[in-house]
């Protein structure tokens, strides 16, 4: 709510658009988009910005960014029937990338928030940051810290060994299904998954729109991304 | 791990940058968005735009300028100076900044830290503080006062309690700002620093005083900073990010070496 802009939020050719939006970002109320869309437009695509479910069941690729709390997101979700869009949008096969919050309300569940049921789209769930006693470390996890990559993956390809990625959050993704993790990154000594990716869902828990280069990389893989069936 | 982080500074006035010596006699050096683009790309972690001008002249901040850095530069990127209220922050935030910095707002409506960490998520908000060394006193236990208006302005606050008040009002970082060592190339000023950051549990960022690497080596090791603000030191070209990041890899200092080509 708070975030909504005052006005039309929508990209000028908005009312004259017919054909499907190539890039939809998801509005739910759960943060600011505007880091996202610039980070799009900058790579040359034209994202609309829609809380509709139509509008996101029509698109070719779904952006679904976020931040703040997983119960709050839930609920956004849940009254703007987007939680049955995302889930229908992820069936269709179509390229979905989860940032953020987005990385994480695609679990089962999320421990946030007295422990919160999320779109289950992975298995698996979320969980606080909690270190061994003689550990001093701030939360949130705040700032940039490498991300190491396993495996090949085309949202993750061309990403250089070493390379660092802005982070803002306190809960992270713990997936049942290790092979699902694309590539992880170490906090007080918990190694987390950062990045992960199952058919055609890649969600990154770093704000990959705010990490430079290599950030750019991920969106402009993103952008190119042809899911096998 | 994280990485310490190095932060550009851009002073604006009149929709250009200045980087004044202890606030005064301030001289031009640049458009901002282009300035701020230049260290994006140079590698800087994060760009501060600050508006000198803003809250001494009651001038709104410039919309237009954040809204053309948010299109140019994809790393974290905060704005302050001139905000007055939670309407202030919610435009800044929505033309693409990542946080706001509140610095004699906040001073003297504590309740603004709480009322944004609320709207928008602490990590949106900064609380901003220039303090000066006074020396220990029943009111001042740290030593160190709090002063606004560019350091003509006491409060009686303490640095270190006013450090705590903001985090449990819910800042998410505070940006710690020595008017002594501001401007004079000199070093920063350790002792405060590494005392809040010993008692703070959110990031401290310090700044005032960068001159050479080895500055921000020391409020970054001994210090105890998680990051170092400089201005002057790549403004005039005497310095590149890229350089001053080697020479704090090279100390063992964890910084974020960009690797890829744009």
């Amino acid at each position: 709510m708070v975030f909504r802009a005052r006005g039309k939020a929508r990209p000028r050719d908005y009312n004259t658009r017919m054909a499907s939006a190539a890039v939809a970002i998801v509005d739910y109320e759960a943060g600011n988009l505007t880091s996202v869309a610039c980070a799009l437009r900058h790579l040359g695509s034209d994202p609309i910005i829609t809380r509709k479910p139509s509008e996101i069941l029509d698109a070719e690729r779904v952006v679904f960014p976020g931040v703040g709390a997983a119960g709050a997101s839930m609920e956004s979700l849940r009254k703007l029937e987007l939680d049955a869009a995302l889930k229908k949008f992820y069936e269709s096969g179509r390229p979905l990338l989860g940032i953020c919050i987005g990385c994480q309300v695609i679990f089962e569940r999320s421990e946030e928030d007295g422990g919160t049921e999320c779109l289950g789209i992975i298995r698996g769930s979320t969980r606080r940051f909690e270190f061994p006693g003689a550990v001093k470390r701030k939360i949130p996890h705040m700032g940039w810290n490498e991300v190491g990559f396993e495996g090949e993956h085309p949202v993750f390809s061309g990403i250089p060994r070493g390379s660092q990625f802005y982070f803002v959050h306190s809960y992270y993704p713990v997936p049942s299904d290790p092979l699902v993790v694309k590539g992880t990154a170490m906090y007080g000594g918990v190694r987390f998954a950062a990045a992960v990716a199952w058919g055609n869902l890649a969600a990154v828990q770093f704000h990959t729109e705010k990490s430079g280069p290599c950030g750019l990389r991920v969106l402009r893989n993103f952008l190119s991304w042809k899911p096998k069936r | 791990m994280l990485s310490k982080r190095v932060i550009v500074c851009l002073d604006v006035r009149a929709g250009k940058t200045t980087k004044g010596v202890r606030f005064q006699g301030n001289i031009d050096v640049g458009d901002p968005v282009v300035m701020g683009e230049k260290y994006y790309l140079e590698g800087a972690d994060e760009i501060v735009f600050y508006d000198i001008t803003a809250s001494a002249e009651g001038r709104p901040i410039d919309i237009e300028m954040v809204r053309q850095v948010a299109r140019r530069i994809f790393i974290p990127f905060s704005v302050g100076g001139g905000i007055r209220s939670l309407e202030d922050m919610r435009e800044v935030l929505l033309a693409g900044a990542e946080k706001v910095s509140v610095n004699s707002l906040a001073v003297r409506d504590p309740r603004i830290i709480a009322e944004g960490a609320r709207a928008f998520g602490r990590q949106c908000i900064v609380l901003g503080m220039d303090v000066l060394r006074v020396g220990p006193r029943s009111s001042v236990p740290s030593g160190y006062e709090v002063v606004v208006k560019g350091g003509r302005e006491r409060t009686g606050l303490d640095a270190l309690e006013w450090a705590r008040r903001a985090e449990d009002l819910g800042a998410g970082e505070i940006c710690l700002n020595s008017i002594d060592a501001d401007g004079t190339k000199e070093g920063y000023e350790l002792t405060i620093t590494s005392r809040m950051a010993d008692s703070a549990g959110i990031p401290v960022i310090a700044s005032g005083g960068a001159g050479t690497p080895e500055h921000l080596r020391a409020v970054l090791v001994e210090g105890k900073a998680d990051a170092a603000l400089i201005a002057s030191m790549v403004h005039f070209g005497e310095h590149t990010i890229a350089g001053i990041k080697e020479f704090l890899a090279s100390k063992g200092v964890r910084v974020r070496l960009d690797r890829t080509e744009t």
